[in-house]
């Protein structure tokens, strides 16, 4: 198994996660660039995600939040947004699986703004022009209550790989364990 | 030399001011009416001459009116809009001098002195003046004379044009209620036997003075100009618009922008003057067809940085139609908001302009109240422990601060089986079994007694996380009260 810790995810590009742990995934993101976060997610979706959760990972007052009416919005706002260079991160929640152009349009405006683009999917549902893919489930350990794995299942510019880490709400970092059991 | 010049005043007294002002909008023959409801009652609130001449007058029942007149024809009154007309005519009114005020709610006055000659002497002036407002639809009194009062007094009573120095001549066959006193001194004045402003003027002052205090001695000698009276010209209040009419027409994308930014200038200037920012801005665009087009640009924080809003108007230019070509150019700053001047700041603040910048490009394709932020709230319930505010009318706040450990992820509450105080060992969720592994808890929350939820009728709760062994971390709550098992979040 690998102990070195996982990629940084490559600036100025788009990239995709999936699964139960994509949303820790995001804001881990979010508190390591450090920097304004758009958050793009439809109006109709219940699922909220809830500043008191996530305070000691990354600060609420850097994120700022766009609720569209449709996916073609939340494409469009992401684009603008990725393209302006305003925010350091845009986290777009996808609903539908986005075609190539789509996904070709987000590198472009990603490059030119030099921001990076997540959007979080569902599984299956990856665009080829992502420029990594990742999936992150929550692993159960009795001791610990952050331990995920994470793993690279898409990679255009690398090798794939998988990694057990857990965050350190005291140091503010991600560690990388070896797997539990092992 | 201005020393020897006499003031002289004109009075307008638009008598059936509400009335015309919608007969203007929408013409209509025979008798017609404005009600207004009045301590609980509709009355009439002002009538055309058709309707006065049937024998209705303002402050009758409308239901009396109706009866007596059977085709009378109403509209609901709106005074609001009848007081910004009577403005309007306030600032045409500066048409003729520049020193214009309001004489109660249907009437002006304005101080003539040394401008009737412009326009061929005051026989002239009041009678351009006149046509002018017949033309437009109003009925109007006009009295001129060397005081404010006597103006009054001839505009309402009688409709003259008193020469320089001949007030008392002019006015003295008035009757008394032409000084501007209550209706109770008035009456009372008659049953003395003073009729008339000559009456009064000749009789001894202090017998008058001791019995209807000073207030009536007063208006008679300001009408008869022995006591000053000013007039009160309103300030205009700013107008953040300005506009450019073209010789040519125009089409060209850059063109319009080059237009545009000569009028951002202008405003900026204006808004930079008055300390203000604009909120709202709107850019209407004249085709030679006489077609409108309108770009509304709503603005995430008030601002006058001319280059920042011709950035910001770009997306909205690149869908006008110009057609055969535009000939004028509107831009008006609909909401202004006070922005001081601010201490320049060593520190770099540009990327916060550029995420403002973001937001209202943001907000004129998906609103901006759409795009929004995180405020602490002071709750223990998870829904209400944080607020969502517009960012463009919020700052942002850094006072988090959580004791127990919450979801990242909140969604409503979705029921699950299981019995007993105790997490289940098993259950299903979505469709997903899954297995408590650990579980920490309970954290008990009451819920607010003082607020009315739906969502928390079923009472107290108590909060546990539930780690799965499948690796779900889950926020399930039981309900003590009715009993029952729900999961409400995720955790990373």
């Amino acid at each position: 198994m690998q102990r070195s810790a996982p990629p940084s995810l490559v600036k100025s590009r788009t990239h995709e996660v999936c699964g139960a742990g994509a949303y820790m995934f995001a804001l881990t993101l979010a508190a390591r660039l450090d920097g304004p976060t758009l958050w793009v997610r439809e109006s109709w979706d219940l699922r909220q995600i809830n500043p008191t959760g996530f305070s000691d990972l990354v600060s609420p007052s850097q994120l700022t939040m766009c609720n569209t009416e449709n996916q073609l919005d939340t494409l469009a706002v992401a684009e603008e947004s990725l393209r302006s260079g305003a925010v350091s991160l845009v986290v777009m929640q996808l609903s539908k699986p986005i075609g190539l152009t789509e996904g070709r349009r987000l590198q472009l405006a990603a490059r030119h703004g030099q921001s990076t683009g997540l959007a979080i999917i569902s599984e299956d549902m990856g665009s080829h022009a992502a420029e990594t893919r990742w999936r992150c489930a929550p692993v159960f350990d009795a001791e610990d209550s952050t331990l995920q794995m994470w793993e690279l299942i898409k990679n255009k510019s690398g090798t794939l790989g998988v990694w057990h880490v857990r965050w350190n709400a005291a140091s503010r970092r991600l560690f990388v364990v070896s797997p539990a059991g092992k | 030399m201005f020393d020897g010049m006499q003031r002289r005043v004109v009075s307008l007294w638009f008598p059936r001011l509400a009335s015309d002002r919608v007969l203007r909008l929408r013409p209509v023959d025979g008798p017609f009416a404005l009600t207004l409801t009045q301590q609980n009652a509709n009355r009439i609130y002002c009538l055309n001459t058709a309707a006065l001449r049937q024998g209705l007058h303002p402050g009758m029942p409308y239901t009396d009116a109706r009866a007596f007149c059977p085709d009378l024809q109403s509209h609901v009154a709106e005074p609001e809009q009848d007081q910004r007309f009577l403005s309007m005519l306030r600032r045409w009114a500066t048409r003729y001098c520049p020193w214009v005020g309001l004489e109660g709610g249907n009437g002006l006055v304005l101080d003539i002195t040394g401008s009737a000659h412009l326009f061929g002497g005051e026989g002239a002036l009041l009678s351009n003046m006149r046509s002018r407002l017949l033309r437009a639809g109003l009925s109007v009194q006009i009295g001129c004379a060397d005081t404010r009062g006597a103006a009054w007094a001839l505009a309402h009573y009688g409709e003259g044009h008193a020469p320089t120095g001949e007030t008392l001549a002019a006015i003295k066959s008035l009757p008394v209620a032409a000084l501007r006193i209550e209706e109770r001194v008035s009456v009372a004045l008659q049953r003395l036997g003073l009729r008339h402003i000559g009456d009064l003027a000749l009789a001894p002052r202090a017998p008058l003075s001791r019995r209807f205090g000073p207030t009536l001695l007063l208006r008679l000698d300001q009408a008869l100009g022995k006591q000053p009276e000013a007039i009160t010209p309103q300030a205009e209040a700013p107008h953040y618009a300005v506009r450019m009419t073209l010789p040519e027409p125009i089409g060209l994308l850059s063109d319009v922008m080059a237009g545009t930014e000569r009028l951002l200038a202008q405003l900026c200037a204006k808004l930079m003057a008055q300390e203000m920012g604009a909120r709202q801005l709107c850019l209407t665009l004249r085709r030679v067809d006489q077609d409108h087009q309108q770009v509304e640009q709503r603005l995430a924080r008030p601002l006058r940085d001319p280059h920042r809003i011709l950035s910001l108007f770009e997306r909205g230019l690149t869908e006008i139609d110009a057609g055969f070509g535009i000939d004028m150019l509107r831009l008006e700053a609909t909401q202004v908001e006070p922005v001081p001047a601010q201490q320049i700041n060593h520190v770099l603040e540009g990327r916060k302009d550029e995420l403002d910048d973001l937001i209202s490009r943001l907000g004129s394709r998906i609103g901006l109240e759409n795009i929004q932020r995180f405020l602490p709230a002071d709750s223990h319930i998870p829904e209400r422990s944080f607020l969502i505010a517009p960012a463009a009318y919020s700052t942002p706040s850094q006072a988090w601060a959580t004791v127990n450990p919450r979801p990242i992820i909140l969604f409503p509450p979705e029921p699950v089986f299981g019995s007993g105080p105790r997490p289940p060992k098993r259950f299903r969720w979505r469709r997903i079994s899954l297995t408590t592994g650990h579980a920490i808890g309970p954290e008990r929350i009451a819920p607010e007694w003082w607020l009315e939820d739906e969502n928390w009728r079923s009472g107290l709760r108590d909060y546990w996380q539930v780690h799965t062994t499948q690796g779900r971390r889950l926020w399930l709550f039981y309900t003590p009260q009715n009993p029952g098992w729900f999961v409400q979040g995720e955790f990373a």
